[in-house]
Parts: structure tokens; sequence; C-alpha cells
């Protein structure tokens, strides 16, 4: 605050600074508004979907390779590869400004879904692969040795070990892609980053929107981590050597 | 079960060079012999964990060639079979009962209730009943393996492959363990056991062989064997062990 130390002024400057904050706090609360409609109608239905879509995804890529299928295992290399090489945002733009070239016209929405599930489905694939891997040889041995096929064992014993390995770094994956969702309001996606921006626009008022919408991703990925902890709590039975946690019968 | 030139090459380096070994029913057999003799690798490729590059297994009658192995023919032997590993390898995400009913419920496909039954009467056997409900983490290695051992008992073999049962154990752990194979011995349970306990190939098993550098140096009834060995490279190391 200016402080101007002519006695005159002084009332009118109050005015104005009381009107100021007024005027900036309607802001606030309108873009509120705004922003949690659009984190309702888009961020978080996209957030889901493009990870929920990411994790199958991911799930086929890292089994065929850790299960070594001809074809489908260099085929899951190569997806990787380029989806982990290029930028996120221009995938965005390649399938919604430059695919309409070849006849393929998407709904920005739809075309952000299934960017976000096959970029996202290219890290966590290689999450999945790394932690499926990470299972000692001799839990498939044994799996083998009491009669069970590859099937079974995989199904009982390796994927739920590997799940749980992988689940904080997909933890990762889900908060981060969380924020990224930001990116598709360059693509026409109203999310809500569009939705702070918008109100930027007639409001020039970037400082205090910003913050704002800056302050609701961070609320949502708080709420994400708190879920992570309490989930890797409840998975973490078998390996922690409590014994409280294993109620016998 | 019979083995017939058994041989099996890691690369160039051949460890096996034509094992021939009998193992009749009730039979508790002890390979011994220095570390890198062939011994494990002997059993991994008895239970197919490493594919033999020939030989001939008479499994129950039946006659397999261990070079050309089909899936079915190897599902078909190891549903008669059991092991137990020199690091217990139990399931890490299931508990204790979990780990011996998994192979009924969904490899055999047997009811959850009656498999844990039969889960929990062989956990009673290896003293482990009170822990049913513990992860392999929470347990003792000693309690661990003899989890393993229920775990091999479920399945009703008709042999049950030993790999240094005891060699990971913590000295004073190694005692509960051999008890309860001891009683298995009792009970006529057929037995394929790698082992460096000498006291248990020499007072349990009813025949020892002793292994070295991928050949059968020897073999014999268990007390003949050791007051009477009659090859000197026997000799050699039994008493390299009683030296130690």
């Amino acid at each position: 605050m200016f402080v101007i130390p002519i006695k005159t002024f002084q009332k009118k400057e109050k005015n104005t600074s009381k009107k100021m904050s007024e005027r900036i706090w309607n802001i606030l609360i309108e873009g509120f508004g705004k922003i949690m409609l659009a984190s309702i109608q888009v961020t978080i239905p996209l957030t889901i979907l493009g990870f929920g879509f990411a994790m199958i995804i991911a799930m086929f890529m890292a089994l065929v390779q850790y299960a070594g299928v001809p074809v489908l295992r260099q085929f899951s290399r190569i997806y990787i590869w380029i989806f982990r090489g290029t930028p996120l945002l221009v995938q965005l733009f390649l399938a919604y400004y430059g695919f309409p070239r070849i006849g393929i016209v998407l709904n920005s929405f739809v075309c952000a879904v299934i960017v976000f599930s096959l970029n996202e489905g290219a890290y966590c694939a290689e999450i999945m692969r790394s932690a499926l891997e990470a299972v000692p040889e001799g839990q498939m041995e044994a799996g083998y040795c009491v009669g069970m096929n590859y099937l079974q064992i995989m199904w009982h014993v390796v994927i739920p070990q590997a799940l749980r390995t992988a689940f904080p770094p997909l933890s990762n994956s889900v908060i981060a892609m969380l924020k990224d969702t930001s990116l598709v309001a360059e693509i026409t996606v109203a999310d809500m980053f569009m939705a702070a921006q918008k109100i930027v626009g007639r409001t020039y008022e970037p400082l205090w929107l910003y913050c704002e919408v800056a302050l609701i991703y961070l609320v949502f990925s708080t709420v994400l981590t708190f879920v992570q902890r309490y989930c890797e709590k409840k998975l973490s039975a078998y390996n922690s050597r409590e014994t409280e946690a294993a109620s016998v019968k | 079960m019979e083995i017939r030139k058994l041989v099996k090459s890691f690369g160039t380096n051949t460890v096996l060079h034509g094992i021939d070994l009998t193992v009749n029913k009730g039979d508790v057999v002890a390979v011994l012999g220095p570390s890198g003799s062939g011994k494990t690798t002997l059993l991994r490729c008895i239970n197919f964990l490493e594919k033999a590059d020939s030989g001939t297994m008479i499994f129950d009658g039946q006659s397999y060639d261990l070079g050309q192995m089909r899936r079915n023919q190897i599902a078909e032997i190891r549903q008669k079979t059991a092991f137990v590993f020199q690091n217990y390898n139990l399931f890490a995400n299931k508990t204790a009962i979990d780990n011996v009913t998994l192979g009924l419920t969904s490899a055999r496909g047997m009811e959850k209730s009656k498999a844990r039954d039969i889960g929990m009467e062989m956990l009673e056997k290896v003293g482990m009943a009170d822990r049913a409900g513990y992860y392999p983490i929470q347990l003792s290695g000693g309690q661990q393996q003899r989890v393993a051992i229920a775990r091999a008992l479920a399945v009703n073999p008709e042999i049950i492959y030993f790999d240094e049962p005891t060699s990971a154990l913590d000295p004073e752990l190694i005692g509960e363990v051999l008890q309860v194979m001891r009683q298995l011995a009792r009970e006529g349970m057929t037995m394929l056991v790698v082992t460096h306990e000498m006291n248990f190939a020499q007072h349990v098993s009813n025949r020892v062989i002793f292994m070295e550098k991928g050949e059968i140096v020897e073999e014999g009834e268990a007390g003949a064997f050791f007051e009477d060995p009659r090859e000197e490279r026997t000799r050699a190391f039994l008493r390299s062990i009683q030296e130690r």
C-alpha cells in the first residue's frame, strides 16, 4: 500500500483502495465459481479418464514386454519411444490442429483424453515393466513348483506384488498429469486454466487469478497425496513387520 | 523316479555329465558334495526349472525325454512333485495359510473351504498353525521354511525335492526345520534332499549320493557311506567336513 503524506488526499485514497480490494475480491469469488465448475466439467473427468485408459494401456504394454510376446513386444517399445520422446503439447497440437488435414477431426475434449491416455500410458508402462521385473524370479519358480501355470502365477502372485511396487511412482504420475491437463486450454478445451484465462482477459488481474488457480491445483494435488498415503498404508500390510497388521483369522 | 544320463550345460560349460539316479517310493536320498558340484542344478533340471540338454526320466512308470519336454508333460509331473527352496520363496503377498492353499485353489481348482482345512492341517504338522494369518516378512527364516514345507505337503506330492533347505538359516533355526523333515521321513515321504547337513544325511536319509564336478562319485547306504567310503574323493570330502 503506498502512503501519500498529503493529508487532503488521504481520505480519497482510502476509499479507492477499499474499492480496489472489493473489486478484486469479487473477481476472485467469480473466478472460484468458474474455475471449480471447469474442474468438475473438464479437469477432473479428463484426469480420471486419461489416467484410467493410461493404466490399461500401460498394463498391456508392460505385460507383453515382461512375457516377451514377439511382435507386440517390439510394438510396445516403439510406442513408448515415440510418446515418451515427444512433448505433450506438440502431441496435443498435432492431434487437434494437424490431424484435420488428413481428415481426422476430433472433438477437443475427446482429443485431449486420447492424447493424455497415450502419453501417460507410455510413462506408466515403463513404471509397470520395472515393477514386474523387480518381483524376484523365485516367486515365479515357487508358483510353478506348486503346479500353477504362467497366467495363474501372474494373476495371484506377480502382478499384485508389482502393483504394490508401482503404486508410489504411479501416484506421482497421476499428480503430474492432473497439473499437465492445464495444457489442454491450448486446444480450446475449457478447463480450469482456461476459465482463469478468460476472466484475466476481461479484468486484467493476472496476478490474483493465476494465484487463485494455482492454489486450486495445489489443493487438488494435496488431496491426491493424502489418498496416496492412505492407500500405501493399506497396501503395505505384507511389507511391514508389524504383526498387529496380521490379525489371525 | 528314475533319471538316466542327464546332461546339462550352460553355454560351453558342462555342469552335469550324464547323471543316473534312482529314487524309490519311501526313499530319503541325501545329495552331498562341494559347492559347484552341480547338486542344485541337478534338482532344478529334475523339476524343469532349468532345461536339461538331454536325458531320460521315468516317473511313475512313464518315460519322458528330458531334452524335449512338452509343456503339458512338465505340468503333469509337477502336479505330483513339490519343491522346497533354499531361500523359501514364499509368496510375499500371501499369508502363511494362503501360501499353503494357493496351489490347491488356483492350480487344482479345489474349493476354498476344503483347501483351508488341508492348509491348516499342514500348518499344524509343521507347528505353524498359530501363525496362519502372518505374512512371510513377519516370520523368521525357520518359520518361513516350515511354511514352505507345509506348502509342499499340501499338494500331496509323491516326492518332495529339497534344495539346501537349511543353508540360508541361522544356526539356531536349523533344528526346527530338520525336525520337521525327520518327521516326514518317518511317515514314509519320498524325499530327495540336497544338503550340507551331515547329521541329517547320516541319520535320516537311507541313501547318500556324493557328487563332484557334475558327476556322481559315490552312492550308497547311509551307514556304509559314512563309515567306509569307497572312493578317495569321498573320503577327502568327509575329512574336510569333519575338520571344520
